[in-house]
C-alpha cells in the first residue's frame, strides 16, 4: 500500500511537469481527485482494508489526498500568476502622456499679493477692514486734515460725483477714519485697510486710474516711529527676502507728523547701482508717518493720551517690484496666459 | 519741479567746497527730494586750441585745422572764417551728442576730419540765424584750460538742483534763499541775506504821486513802490544765466528783475507802467459781470471772488494771477510801480483755476507768503532795478497791513521728541538741530519754547517741530523694534472672510480670479441691468469710456472673454467678486462667473467636460453646499431676465428669496456659447447658516429603487421631483437624477428622466415589501397627479 502511493505521489510529480495547459490541470485534477479519480478509488477501498489497518491507511490516505491537492494548487497559482503577468503586460500603458486637463483657478496677482500681506498683519494682530469705494470728501480730506482748497489736494485728482461732497475715494484713508470714529471707548487699534482707489489719471504703463492701496493703522499708548521701522521690517523681509534693508526718509503727509518715505535697498543690484533704483541702492515703497494729532482729535482720541502710526503701500506697485512686471495695465488686462507658470504659494 | 541754480544758492549760503552731488544726497535725506542734479557739461565736449591750419586742397572755404585737445592733436576740417592761429576753441569731438545731432569722426573732400569746431548756435546757445552763423565758432578766453569743460568758460558752469517738492515745503522751498536755509540747516552753516539798500530820491516821494487803499479782507498786505526813468535793455549776463537755469526765459532787464526776485525770495511782484496806471490804487473783489483784456490779450470775465487791482475805477489785474494789457510794461515804459503783495491763498487757487491760469507766481501765492519777504524783496528789487536798469527810486512806501504777526511759538521737551521718534537723542542733538534750522529757542530743563520763523509755514505745533528736529537728527538713528502691545489675533472683519471663501472655492474648483475697473461706458452699463437702480455717474469723467459706476460685472468679464478669445484662449473660466455701487451709501458686492469651452478636457482622448449650463450649475451648487445652503436654495425658471437666453436662464434662490442669476448669454450680446453667473454677496451674508453639529449616521443598509417617468418637455424635473418626495415617506433619503431620455422610444413633445430613489431607516433594517409598497404609491401618485406616465423598459 505505501509503495502504491508513493508510486502515485511519483505519477503526480511527473504528470504535473509536463503540464503545458490550465485545462490540463483540471483534467489531471479530475484524473486524481475527481468522481472516478485515483485517489478517490483508493480511499473507497478503506472498507476492504482489516480494522487494525484502517488508521494507518487512514493516514496514508491523507497524506495523498494533502500531497494531491497541494500540488494542485501550487500549480494552480503559477498559472494564475502567469496569466496576471500576461494581463499586466497588455495593460501597461504610456504615462507620459499628458494628463487631463483640470484647469488651475489662480487668484489676480495683486489679489494673491494682497492674501499673503494680509495673512501676515493678521498673525501680528492687525483685523482687515474694508470701507465704501464712493465715499464722503469728509472722510476722504477734511477730517484727514486735508480742507478743501488745500494745496495737497492737488496731488489726489479726485473723481466727484456729486458737488464736492461725494466722491470715489482716492486712498484707502477714510477706512482709518471710519474705524476711528466708530471705536467707541477710543481705545487700540490694530488694523490694515486694503481696497480700490480712484484718481484722475490717463492710464499708461506706469498711471492706472485705477489702484489697489493698503494702509495700516495702529493706535495705541507710546507708539513711536521706532515701531513703524520694526513694523515695516518685518514686511519688507517678508515681501523681498530676509536680507531686505530699510529706511526712513523725511517726507510729508497731511495726515502724518512726522511724515516719511519708506525705502528698502535695492534687491536687483543690491547697492550696485541698477535701473530699478534708479542707481542710488534704495527703492521707496510707501509712505508713513505718525498720526497727526489733528486726526486723531478729528476722530475723537485724546491725541497727548494716545498716538500711533499709518502706513500706505501702493500694491500694484509693490507686485510690479516683486514680480518684475513693467505695465501697471497688466493687473487688469487679465491675460490668462498669465497663469501659466504662476506659483500661488 | 523746482529748478535751484547752485551758483545762486552759494550768494546765500558757502557751499563752494562742497561735493555736489554729496550735498544733494544730504538734503534729499533730510527731506527736501532732490529729483536729478543737472550739470552744464557735455561728453566729449572740450576745450581745444588750435595749433595752425591751411586751407582744405580741395575747397575755397574749408580749412584743415591740427588741434590740440590735450591728450592728442585732432585733425578737424572747418568752414569758419574766423579762425586764429593758438585761439582756445570748442571741440565737439567724435561720439559727442549736440542738439542737432551725434558728431563722428568723418572724411570731407578727402581729408579726415575728428571732429567740429563750434559756435555757440551749434550747442543750443544761440538762436539758429544767419547773424549768428556769420559770426563762426566761439572763442574762448586765453586762460581756458585745454580739455576741460567749455561751459565753465560761458558762464554756464551751474550745476542745478531739480526739487521734487511735497506740498508744505512748496513755500519755503520754491525760492533760492529759503532754499539756502534748508542747505544751511544741512550743513551747519549760516544764511547771508542780499543787499536791499537803495539811494531814494530825496526830494520825491511816492505818498505825494500815488493813493493805495485796500477795501477787501482777502489782501492783508500790499507795498507798493515806485522808480522812474528806467531804462529798459538786456539785463546784466548774471540775471540771464540763472534764469536761463531756472528754467525762464530771460526778456528784458525790468521784467527779469521781477523773475530774479520771485526765485530769491519767492515773492511774486507786478509791475505797473506808472503813466498807465495813474494815481491810485484800488485793491476789492471784482463786479460781477466785470471784465479784463489781460497780458496775454484774452478777454477774462470776472466774479465776485476774485481779487482785483483796479486804479480807483477798472481793473488793471487780476490778483496774483496775471496782469491787464492796460497797465502793463512795454519797451516806452519808463515810470514803474512796484506792487509786492499777500493775496488769500484760496482766491488765488480758485481764480487760477477757474481761469485755468496756473502760473510760477499763483502758484507761490497759493502756498503761502512769508510778510517778512514781501517787505524785503520790494526794497531788493529797487536796489537791483537802480543797478541794472538805472531807475531812480522814489522815497517812500505805500503801505496796507492787516497781517497777523503773532509770533509763532511751539513748546516741545526733550522726553516727547524721543518717545514719538523712538530715538535716545541728547539735549545737545535737539539744541544743535535747532540751532541749524536758526529756529530760535528758550531752554527752561528739558523744555524748549521755539520761536518759528515766519519763512516757516508749514512749522506749528510741537509735532511738527519734532519732525524738522528728527529729520536734522536722522532717522537712521532710530533703533527698530515692534510694537509692545497686547497678544490679540487679527481677523477679517465683515464680509471679508466670507468673500475670501468664496474666492478660494471658485478658485479651488478651476475658475481664475480677474481684476477689471470700476467706472464702465454707457454701453457696458447699458447691458445686463437685472435688478438695475439709477447709476452712479462721475462729474467730470476722464472719457466717455470710463464714467459710470457698474452695477453688473459680468459686461467686464466679457470684456476680459474677448480679449482672450482673440488670443486663442477658447477655455476660459473667470470670475470676479468686487462692490458695486448704485447712489450714495449703496453697495452691493457682487460675485459673477464666465465659463465658455470646455472645463475639464483631454484631448488625446478626445474627452472633455464642456461649459454649459449644468457646468455652471454644478459649480454653483458646489459653493452653496460648501457655504452651508444645502436644501435651501433652488434655481427657478425665468425667461426675462436682460441679455440672457430666454430658455436657459434662471434666478437663483435662498430660502425663496432671490440672491441671483445664471444662465446663457442671449445671442444679441455674443454668437458664442457663453454662461454666467451673478449672485450677491451682500444678500447672501444676510442668510445665516446654521453650526455644524453631528448627527448619527444609519447603522442599516439603505434601499435603491430606480424608476423613470415619461413627460411632456416643458415639464420641470423639479415638479416631479416634488411630487416623489410628497408621496415618499419618511424613509425616502434621496432622489437623484440618473438619465435624461429624448428620442426614438417616446413621443416628440416628451421627455424620460430616471430617478434614483434611496430609502433608508436610522432605526432598522427596511424589508423589500415595505419599500416596494412605498414605491408603488409614489407611481402612482406621480402618475396621476402629474399626468404622466411611467417610461416601460
Amino acid at each position: 500500500m505505501k509503495e502504491e502511493i508513493e508510486k502515485l505521489k511519483e505519477e503526480i510529480k511527473n504528470r504535473l511537469r509536463d503540464i503545458k495547459k490550465e485545462e490540463e490541470l483540471n483534467n489531471l485534477k479530475s484524473d486524481y481527485l475527481g468522481k472516478n479519480g485515483k485517489i478517490t478509488e483508493l480511499s473507497t477501498k478503506i472498507k476492504d482494508v482489516p480494522k487494525e489497518e484502517k488508521k494507518s491507511f487512514g493516514l496514508l490516505l491523507n497524506d495523498i489526498k494533502t500531497f494531491a491537492n497541494d500540488s494542485f494548487i501550487s500549480k494552480q497559482k503559477e498559472f494564475d500568476e502567469k496569466r496576471l503577468n500576461e494581463q499586466l503586460e497588455k495593460e501597461s500603458i504610456d504615462v507620459t502622456l499628458p494628463g487631463t486637463v483640470i484647469r488651475n483657478g489662480s487668484p489676480n496677482i495683486l489679489e494673491g499679493m494682497l492674501e499673503d500681506i494680509e495673512a501676515l498683519f493678521m498673525s501680528m494682530g492687525y483685523d482687515v477692514v474694508e470701507g465704501p469705494e464712493v465715499e464722503k470728501d469728509l472722510y476722504n480730506f477734511e477730517l484727514l486734515n486735508l480742507p478743501k482748497g488745500h494745496p495737497a489736494r492737488d496731488a489726489q485728482d479726485t473723481f466727484y460725483i456729486k458737488g464736492d461732497e461725494i466722491l470715489l475715494r482716492s486712498q484707502t484713508s477714510p477706512v482709518q477714519i471710519r474705524t476711528m470714529l466708530a471705536n467707541e471707548n477710543k481705545g487700540p487699534i490694530r488694523i490694515i485697510c486694503p481696497g480700490k482707489t480712484y484718481r484722475r489719471d490717463d492710464d499708461d504703463a506706469s498711471h492706472s486710474h485705477q489702484f489697489t492701496q493698503m494702509e495700516g493703522l495702529l493706535v495705541d499708548k507710546d507708539v513711536s516711529l521706532a515701531d513703524l521701522k520694526g513694523c515695516f521690517s518685518i514686511i519688507a523681509k517678508h515681501l523681498f527676502g530676509e536680507d531686505a534693508k530699510t529706511r526712513f526718509r523725511s517726507s510729508y503727509y497731511p495726515f502724518t507728523e512726522p511724515s516719511v518715505e519708506m525705502d528698502i535697498s535695492c534687491f536687483n543690484c543690491h547697492g550696485d547701482g541698477c535701473a530699478i533704483c534708479k542707481s542710488t541702492g534704495w527703492i521707496t515703497v510707501g509712505g508713513a508717518g505718525m498720526v497727526h494729532p489733528k486726526v486723531l482729535q478729528n476722530c475723537g482720541y485724546d491725541s497727548e493720551e494716545m498716538s500711533g502710526f499709518a502706513f500706505g503701500f501702493g500694491l500694484e506697485r509693490l507686485a510690479m517690484l516683486r514680480y518684475g512686471i513693467t505695465d501697471v495695465r497688466t493687473f487688469y488686462t487679465n491675460d490668462l496666459r498669465i497663469n501659466a507658470d504662476r506659483k500661488d504659494v | 519741479m523746482m529748478r535751484i541754480s547752485t551758483n545762486w544758492l552759494n550768494d546765500y549760503v558757502d557751499i563752494s567746497d562742497e561735493d555736489l552731488k554729496e550735498l544733494a544726497d544730504k538734503i534729499t535725506n533730510a527731506g527736501i527730494n532732490i529729483a536729478t542734479i543737472e550739470e552744464y557739461s557735455l561728453p566729449n565736449l572740450v576745450v581745444g586750441q588750435i595749433l595752425e591750419f591751411h586751407p582744405h586742397p580741395d575747397s575755397d572755404h574749408l580749412n584743415v585745422c591740427s588741434v590740440d585737445v590735450g591728450n592728442e592733436v585732432l585733425q578737424i576740417v572747418c568752414g569758419a572764417d574766423n579762425l586764429e592761429k593758438n585761439m582756445k576753441v570748442i571741440v565737439a569731438m567724435d561720439g559727442c551728442q549736440l542738439p542737432g545731432g551725434v558728431i563722428k569722426k568723418t572724411t570731407m573732400r578727402g581729408v579726415e576730419s575728428c571732429g567740429m569746431l563750434c559756435a555757440l548756435m551749434e550747442l543750443g546757445l544761440e538762436e539758429d540765424t544767419p547773424e549768428n552763423y556769420a559770426k563762426g565758432i566761439a572763442k574762448l578766453p586765453n586762460e581756458a584750460l585745454i580739455g576741460s569743460n567749455p561751459y565753465v568758460y560761458l558762464g554756464l558752469d551751474d550745476t542745478i538742483y531739480n526739487l521734487d517738492l511735497n506740498p508744505n515745503r512748496e513755500a519755503d522751498c520754491t525760492n533760492h534763499i529759503g532754499f539756502a536755509y534748508e542747505t544751511a540747516a544741512v550743513l551747519g552753516k549760516k544764511v547771508e541775506m542780499p543787499e536791499i539798500k537803495t539811494h531814494p530820491l530825496k526830494d520825491r516821494n511816492i505818498i505825494d504821486e500815488l493813493e493805495l487803499d485796500v477795501i477787501t479782507d482777502n489782501c492783508t498786505m500790499y507795498n507798493a513802490k515806485k522808480v522812474v526813468d528806467v531804462v529798459i535793455k538786456e539785463s546784466p549776463d548774471f540775471i540771464k544765466e540763472r534764469l536761463i537755469n531756472c528754467g525762464m526765459r530771460p526778456i528784458n532787464n525790468v521784467v527779469d528783475i521781477s523773475n530774479y526776485i520771485m526765485l530769491e525770495y519767492g515773492q511774486p511782484l507786478h509791475f505797473f507802467d506808472a503813466d498807465k496806471l495813474g494815481k491810485s490804487i484800488l485793491v476789492r473783489m471784482a463786479e460781477k459781470g466785470e471784465t479784463i483784456v489781460t497780458l496775454d490779450k484774452q478777454k477774462r470775465k470776472l466774479t465776485p471772488d476774485d481779487i482785483v487791482i483796479t486804479d480807483g475805477e477798472k481793473p488793471v489785474c487780476i490778483a496774483g494771477v496775471m496782469g491787464g494789457e492796460n497797465s502793463g510794461i512795454d519797451e516806452n515804459t519808463k515810470d514803474v510801480v512796484i506792487e509786492s503783495a499777500i493775496f488769500d491763498p484760496l482766491k488765488v487757487r480758485y481764480t487760477s483755476l477757474r481761469l485755468d491760469l496756473k502760473s510760477e507766481a499763483s502758484r507761490r501765492y497759493e502756498h503761502g507768503l512769508n510778510y517778512e519777504y514781501t517787505c524785503q524783496a520790494i526794497e531788493r528789487a529797487c536796489y537791483l532795478l537802480e543797478q541794472y536798469a538805472d531807475a531812480k527810486v522814489l522815497s517812500g512806501t505805500l503801505k496796507h497791513d492787516i497781517t497777523d504777526k503773532t509770533p509763532k511759538v511751539a513748546k516741545v521737551t526733550l522726553e516727547k521728541i524721543n518717545a514719538l521718534l523712538g530715538v535716545k537723542m541728547t539735549l545737545d542733538d535737539a539744541k544743535k538741530a535747532l540751532t541749524n534750522l536758526q529756529f530760535p529757542y528758550e531752554l527752561k530743563g528739558e523744555e524748549f519754547t521755539v520761536s518759528i520763523p515766519n519763512r516757516r509755514n508749514d512749522v506749528s505745533i510741537k509735532e511738527d517741530l519734532i519732525e524738522e528736529i528728527g529729520r536734522l537728527y536722522g532717522y537712521e538713528h532710530i533703533i527698530e523694534h515692534t510694537p509692545r502691545l497686547e497678544d490679540k489675533k487679527g481677523e477679517y472683519k465683515g464680509n471679508i472672510l466670507l468673500r475670501k471663501s468664496i474666492s478660494k472655492r471658485l478658485r479651488s474648483l478651476g475658475l481664475n480670479e480677474t481684476r477689471t475697473y470700476t467706472l464702465i461706458s454707457p454701453e457696458m452699463d447699458a447691458q445686463f441691468q437685472y435688478d438695475r437702480k439709477e447709476p452712479i455717474v462721475l462729474l467730470k469723467p476722464l472719457s466717455q469710456d470710463k464714467s459710470i459706476v457698474r452695477q453688473s460685472l459680468i459686461p467686464s468679464l466679457l470684456n476680459v472673454f474677448n480679449y482672450n478669445y482673440a488670443r486663442n484662449i477658447k477655455d476660459i473660466c473667470i470670475y470676479e467678486i468686487s462692490n458695486t455701487y448704485y447712489d450714495i451709501d449703496k453697495e452691493e458686492t457682487k460675485i459673477s462667473i464666465l465659463m465658455s469651452g470646455n472645463y475639464i478636457v483631454n484631448n488625446w482622448k478626445a474627452e472633455a467636460l464642456k461649459c454649459d449650463f449644468y457646468t455652471l450649475k454644478g459649480i454653483i451648487t458646489n459653493l452653496l453646499d460648501y457655504l452651508g445652503y444645502n436644501g435651501r436654495y433652488s434655481f427657478i425658471s425665468k425667461q426675462d431676465i436682460p441679455d440672457m437666453y430666454p430658455g436657459a436662464t434662471a434666478l437663483i434662490t435662498i430660502d425663496s428669496v432671490a440672491v441671483g442669476y445664471i444662465g446663457r448669454i442671449h445671442p444679441n450680446i455674443s454668437k458664442k456659447e457663453i454662461y454666467v453667473c451673478e449672485l450677491s454677496l451682500t444678500e447672501l451674508a444676510k442668510k445665516k447658516t446654521r453650526a455644524y453639529k453631528y448627527k448619527e449616521l444609519s447603522k442599516y443598509p439603505s434601499i435603491t429603487k430606480d424608476v423613470a417617468f415619461v413627460m411632456p418637455l416643458y415639464m420641470e424635473s423639479k415638479d416631479v421631483e416634488k411630487e416623489i418626495k410628497r408621496s415618499g415617506g419618511k424613509y425616502l433619503k434621496e432622489i437623484n437624477v440618473f438619465d435624461l431620455y429624448k428620442g426614438e422610444n417616446i413621443g416628440q413633445d416628451e421627455k424620460s428622466i430616471a430617478y434614483s430613489l434611496i430609502f433608508e431607516s436610522d432605526q432598522r433594517t427596511l424589508t423589500t415589501e415595505e419599500i416596494n409598497e412605498t414605491f408603488n404609491k409614489i407611481i402612482d401618485d406621480v402618475t396621476k397627479k402629474l399626468n404622466i406616465t411611467i417610461r416601460k423598459q
